[in-house]
């Protein structure tokens, strides 16, 4: 039975985007003085607007910038007044939450439900939340006299502009440090949004500078010599590729990469809540998510039955356009993206696995892929081993609970994991044995400014969020 | 009574690999001198076969250390220094041996490396209440952060302290749950050879701490981009090349990596920085619900 829904297209009225758009260096909009360059909206492929490109010149001036605010201002101001600016930004946030949700959308391809529910939101959050540590850090257990480590360079992925961008930002500003911040190249208009909220909120200049571009940008922003702290999240490829750049450098150092976690679901699961936490785990925002879970280890007795009740599921999702209130699956961020999905799941076909996507109609322009499920996945196939970052989930079994952690386990990533059994024990125990920074028991993909995320092995290091997300930014007196 | 003209029995150094004593499988060895440049010891020279070696015990003691609990590795810890206690005398000769100081300052050192295992085995069911807590997260979630143990630590002795800047390195890694495989001071190795004896009678799990000797410059590149090593300690690595060189290698594996502290105070009540260093924060959701 399908219901049938009229459109429920949020207005994308709220928004005025400019036609050009400078880079945001002390404070003010200044153009670029590379080849500027355009971001489209993955849903339509309209260019939504031109975006400069910083060069080598103008990475110079952003770090110079944070430097001198850093030296004269930021430093020296007292944790309080630090911290009152982070309220202003979270504050600021808020009230312009519509106007922000609707954007990241367009510049995305999320569905509007969960930019306005999910990464707007948390965004505010995330501000609202460092903005209390800022003169409390000597109480957050980095010794009696913690101190920040100067310019912080930022570099964050496109599945979560906005939300990445707070992230990073908030804890930085919060420990006392000054940012340069470069958004991907795809969803850069979010962070520039955020930079006119940083000039509302009367935030010294210099202390957040914003650079768009490529990643020759934030090469050379990772490669700048007045840079004492890189923090990156985006491929593992490209986060070994930052460790080997500043190797040798002192410059301190924090990776949220690549993941490709076990959803674990026992015999004695809530079934149906487990389905509604496997398309959690793996449709929420396209599958574009670090911490998706994407292997999906079903206990064999309740395999085919848990396979039929997520295809009942699926087919109830609706994929189209992303500011329709009731779109649950949006587009494919990108081209190159959707490339490397479609790549990957043919990968999972030549293999010999089974695929699967209910029918569902994808629009004629834009960037579109079906949830799809595979299963007869064997743990050797490409789908199984390699984060495809879409909605595209492989399902293998497992009989007892060491087999599961062994196949959980057997991964070089380690970010997250789920575990859905209504037995305590074994939560405990899965919890305990499964090497992974963020594990979800009986529910999945949960984010909250208070709780510290980041991986195990080659999913990265450090922490952000929670008390312990400080210590990225913090360095204190140490004796050896 | 036994005349001073007895001819003592020497003691032939060799390395400690997974509980055992084994010599160098390349069959090298190298001069130790004191500082005035005279004969002490032929040392075991660890070639890059006995640091691959060493991984594959360091990777079976993590197994078993990494599952006993918090107040057993505290007791294991504080065995460590009542061996250690019992060696002191040893310890103090070898010190004023590879170091050229007085007895008064090789006694000083000994003792402070023998309470700084004593601190450390304090910490090891503490730690973790430190370093780990709840987070009031807004939803009906219950919610906890704790630290576990990264895995097979591979580390750098400094070169100038033989015994207590050795114990400040590997004290708090194994503390923590990791197992290491520790690379003694090249020029001052006697201290650490002595202590991997108070080890292997200490109720160390085998491979749990593994100690070589040699030249860090040819042994750690093969720990550094080894895929079964989860981290690196540098703290003996002053060579900025070295350093760089080391650093590349480790993000093959995304490696976790100290590199050595600026002037360090080996004496100062340390801070819980090395504890943190090798650890992994994994956090842990579940819905409240009746």
């Amino acid at each position: 039975m399908t219901f049938q829904y009229a459109p429920a297209p949020e207005s994308s009225a709220i928004v005025n985007i400019k036609s050009s758009n400078g880079l945001f260096i002390n404070g003010q909009f200044t153009p670029g003085h590379g080849t500027p360059f355009k971001t489209i909206n993955p849903a339509t492929e309209e260019v939504l607007a031109e975006i400069s490109q910083a060069n080598q010149e103008d990475v110079d001036a952003a770090v110079l910038a944070a430097r001198r605010t850093y030296d004269k201002t930021w430093s020296k101001m007292s944790g309080r007044d630090r911290g009152k600016y982070l309220f202003r930004i979270a504050r600021l946030i808020q009230e312009r939450a519509r106007e922000f949700a609707v954007l990241e959308t367009m510049d995305n391809g999320k569905p509007i439900k969960e930019s306005r529910d999910v990464d707007i939101p948390i965004a505010a959050a995330h501000f609202f939340y460092h903005a209390g540590w800022a003169d409390k850090l000597e109480f957050a257990g980095f010794g009696n006299n913690p101190r920040s480590l100067g310019v912080a360079a930022q570099i964050i992925p496109w599945n979560f502009p906005l939300l990445m961008l707070a992230w990073k930002i908030a804890p930085a500003l919060a420990t006392g440090n000054t940012v340069v911040l470069k958004p991907a190249e795809t969803t850069p208009l979010t962070a520039l949004l955020f930079a006119e909220i940083c000039q509302q909120a009367d935030l010294p200049p210099g202390v957040v500078n914003i650079l768009t571009g490529d990643g020759e940008t934030g090469r050379m922003l990772v490669e700048h010599p007045d840079v004492n702290k890189i923090a990156f999240t985006g491929s593992t490829a490209v986060g070994q590729a930052i460790q080997r750049q500043i190797a040798g450098s002192n410059k301190r150092l924090t990776l949220e990469l690549g993941g490709k976690a076990a959803n674990i679901v026992f015999e004695d699961a809530p079934i149906d809540q487990a389905v509604e936490g496997i398309v959690n785990g793996i449709y929420f925002n396209q599958g574009h998510v670090c911490c998706a879970g994407s292997r999906l280890l079903l206990q064999e007795s309740i395999a085919e039955q848990t396979i039929e009740s997520l295809k009942r599921r699926l087919q109830t999702l609706r994929l189209g356009d992303p500011l329709d209130k009731n779109t649950d699956i949006g587009a494919i961020n990108s081209r190159e993206q959707l490339n490397r999905i479609i790549d990957l799941t043919k990968s999972g076909e030549d293999e010999g696995a089974q695929r699967w996507s209910p029918d569902c109609v994808l629009p004629e322009k834009g960037f579109w892929f079906a949830p799809t499920v595979f299963t007869n996945v064997t743990q050797a196939h490409r789908i199984a081993r390699e984060e495809i970052f879409g909605p595209v989930l492989s399902v293998l079994t497992f009989r007892t609970p060491d087999e599961a952690i062994e196949k959980a386990n057997n991964t070089p990533y380690g970010l997250s994991a789920g575990i859905w059994t209504e037995k305590g024990s074994r939560i405990l125990a899965m919890a305990n044995k499964v090497r992974a920074g963020v594990v979800w028991a009986n529910t999945f993909n949960r984010f909250d400014p208070a709780s510290p995320f980041g991986g195990y092995k080659e999913s990265g290091f450090g922490r952000e969020g929670g008390v312990q997300g400080l210590g990225a930014y913090l360095t204190s007196e140490e004796s050896s | 009574m036994i005349g001073n003209d007895r001819v003592e029995v020497r003691k032939t150094h060799k390395l400690f690999v997974g509980g055992a004593f084994p010599r160098s499988e390349s069959g090298r060895t190298y001069e130790v001198v004191n500082t005035q440049g005279e004969f002490l010891a032929n040392v075991a020279k660890a070639s890059r076969k006995d640091a691959r070696d060493a991984v594959i015990a360091a990777r079976t003691g993590f197994n078993a250390w990494s599952k006993s609990t918090a107040y057993n590795r505290g007791q294991v810890l504080y065995r460590i220094a009542e061996v250690m206690e019992g060696r002191k005398d040893q310890f103090i000769n070898d010190i004023k041996d590879a170091e050229g100081i007085s007895n008064k300052k090789a006694t000083a050192q000994t003792d402070q490396a023998i309470d700084r295992v004593v601190w450390y085995a304090g910490w090891a069911d503490k730690y973790a209440q430190v370093l780990g807590n709840t987070n009031p997260v807004s939803g009906p979630f219950f919610n906890f952060s704790i630290p576990e143990p990264t895995g097979v630590v591979a580390a750098v002795a400094p070169q100038d302290s033989s015994l207590l800047g050795l114990i400040s390195v590997v004290a708090p890694i194994v503390t923590t749950g990791n197992s290491v495989i520790l690379i003694a001071s090249m020029n001052s190795p006697i201290p650490a050879i002595t202590l991997s004896e108070c080890l292997a009678t200490s109720d160390v799990i085998a491979g749990n701490i593994n100690i070589l000797t040699g030249d860090p410059a040819e042994i750690m590149p093969s720990l550094a981009n080894h895929g079964d090593v989860n981290a690196l300690d540098l703290t003996g690595i002053t060579d900025p090349e070295l350093q760089r060189e080391l650093e590349i290698e480790a993000a093959g594996t995304v490696k976790r990596v100290r590199t050595a502290p600026k002037s360090p105070d080996w004496y100062a009540t340390p801070s819980l920085s090395r504890l943190r260093a090798f650890t992994e924060v994994k956090t842990v959701w579940h819905p409240m619900g009746i």
